[in-house]
């Protein structure tokens, strides 16, 4: 079994990365390059790049974008965002993505997906799958950015897609806890796991290291994806993986950044470490090898 | 010394990803899709995403196998396959029905079994080193690599480098004196898989100096 996974998920607008909050409200980040670069250095597992622009405006996710950010990513990346077409596909591919992310196509040419999946493998494509709750006890998928409403059951769609429409992994995204930082919808997630023997990622709701435990702790969850939580502070992706690890949580950890050693509480605060262990690291030199042939060529 | 390093492109890969991970490392390599441009290479990296049948169809029909098998076969180039480059090697796959591979290693690509694991394998995995060996010179023992594959490479023990435990040990990585191959994206497994690629060149610049 591969280790559970963290992933960034950068949600941009007009080439810009942003907070997106239950999908209505937008506060503006920075550049997406930037951004990816640092999540590498702090040990991200796998970047999701959503343009949600694209649909709306009749295109995909563009390649130059994608074509930006490769250069400085040496995790996997995924890009979603308006996904309709095979030739979308190589065109982001060429650029530098290894898998893309669809949503709305599932549903208005589920067709497209299936080819783009003979095409390029299943395990290149994501199903993307966006939902509300209806209120009673239930959740219904919602399409267009949140905009169109059906009355599909996200299980079903999640199992439709694995195993009509040959998609890889799913991505399950909560639009009601989208932006609250105060949790991921776990009984959706559990509903969706349940229904498919395939990779689930959980999107929507990460506020802390805490939140993310606990939908790793759900049966059939492959990854946790986050996105505005880690707009909010220094090397968040490895104070949160550090805090997983802590709880015997299985993930990969490769970064400068590690937080292992030191006390880290539920909310993802850095708390102080007492004198003595300061005056320590005071005079630790840690050094980091330079993985390079410069030197024999 | 100057090292020229080719990655293969037959339409089919991401090439600008692996690229760009050399460079990272310190090497600017070619990307070549011409049988003339695989001739003064050194070293060969070929990549791949996609459809096994789709990638034999692109290679014989850009002319690109004959040069690859003088280069690699006849010359003994380094070779590194990465991903559906190293099925590739194979003798056929049942991926989407029987297709012929380049046969440089006997067996076969079969669908991973998806009673026993989750099928596509996707995530980082730590791998096991089967013996000793340049390519993983440096790398810790409890090393994670970056897997996305549906389908899996089955051929003799001789050949294997590595192997991830799936429902049982799958070959992870081979190694038949200048091919090489890695189900693993390298390119895409953060510091692990630097230093793998740094293996690789390290190797391929040793070779050209005992060749000189």
């Amino acid at each position: 079994m591969p280790k559970q996974r963290i992933i960034a998920c950068l949600l941009l607008r007009e080439e810009w990365v942003v907070q997106s909050i239950g999908f209505e409200r937008y506060l503006p980040v920075g550049r997406p390059e930037v951004a990816v670069r640092f999540l590498d250095e702090w040990g991200v597992d796998e970047i999701i790049l959503l343009d949600i622009s694209a649909g709306r405006e009749g295109r995909s996710i563009r390649p130059e974008t994608i074509a930006r950010v490769s250069g400085v990513a040496h995790v996997p990346l995924a890009a979603g965002g308006g996904i309709r077409s095979v030739d979308d596909v190589r065109r982001l591919i060429a650029a530098g993505a290894d898998k893309i992310a669809v949503n709305t196509v599932l549903h208005d040419d589920p067709g497209a997906v299936r080819e783009i999946a003979a095409h390029f493998g299943d395990q290149c494509v994501i199903a993307s799958i966006d939902a509300r709750r209806t209120g009673d006890g239930g959740w219904q998928v919602v399409t267009e950015g949140g905009r169109r409403a059906t009355n599909i059951a996200p299980a079903d769609l999640a199992r439709r897609a694995m195993e009509e429409l040959d998609a890889g992994e799913i991505l399950i995204n909560s639009i009601d806890v989208d932006g609250r930082g105060s949790g991921y919808d776990l009984a959706l997630v559990e509903r969706v796991a349940a229904a498919v023997h395939a990779p689930v990622i959980a999107l929507g709701g990460a506020g802390t290291p805490a939140h993310i435990r606990a939908v790793l702790s759900l049966p059939g969850v492959a990854a946790a994806a986050v996105a505005n939580m880690l707009h909010y502070t220094e090397h968040s992706v490895a104070v949160a993986k550090s805090y997983l690890c802590q709880r015997a949580i299985d993930l990969r950890l490769d970064s400068a950044a590690d937080y292992r050693h030191g006390p880290l509480p539920d909310d993802g605060r850095l708390a102080k470490r007492n004198e003595a262990a300061l005056r320590e690291l005071y005079f630790q030199h840690i050094p980091r090898e330079t993985i390079s042939i410069r030197d024999l060529l | 010394m100057s090292l020229d390093v080719a990655i293969v492109d037959y339409g089919m890969g991401n090439l600008g990803s692996v690229r760009n991970a050399l460079a990272f490392v310190g090497l600017d390599a070619r990307i070549c899709g011409e049988p003339d441009g695989l001739t003064r290479a050194d070293a060969l990296v070929l990549p791949g995403v996609g459809a096994f049948g789709e990638a034999m169809q692109q290679l014989s029909g850009r002319r690109l196998i004959s040069e690859l098998e003088r280069q690699v076969l006849k010359h003994g180039k380094p070779l590194l396959g990465i991903c559906l480059g190293m099925q590739l090697l194979a003798e056929r796959s049942y991926e989407h029905g029987t297709h012929r591979g380049l046969g440089w290693l006997p067996g076969e690509v079969l669908r991973l079994p998806d009673e026993e694991v989750i099928v596509p394998h996707v995530g980082w995995s730590e791998i096991i080193v089967a013996r000793p060996h340049p390519l993983f010179e440096g790398i810790e023992r409890d090393a994670c690599f970056y897997f996305d594959h549906g389908y899996h490479l089955v051929t003799g023990p001789e050949h294997v480098a590595a192997t991830v435990e799936l429902g049982g040990p799958r070959i992870a990585a081979v190694a038949r004196a200048n091919i090489l191959a890695c189900q693993f994206h390298p390119e895409k497994s953060q510091r692990s898989g630097l230093k793998l690629l740094r293996n690789f060149l390290r190797m391929c610049i040793e070779n050209r100096r005992a060749a000189a």
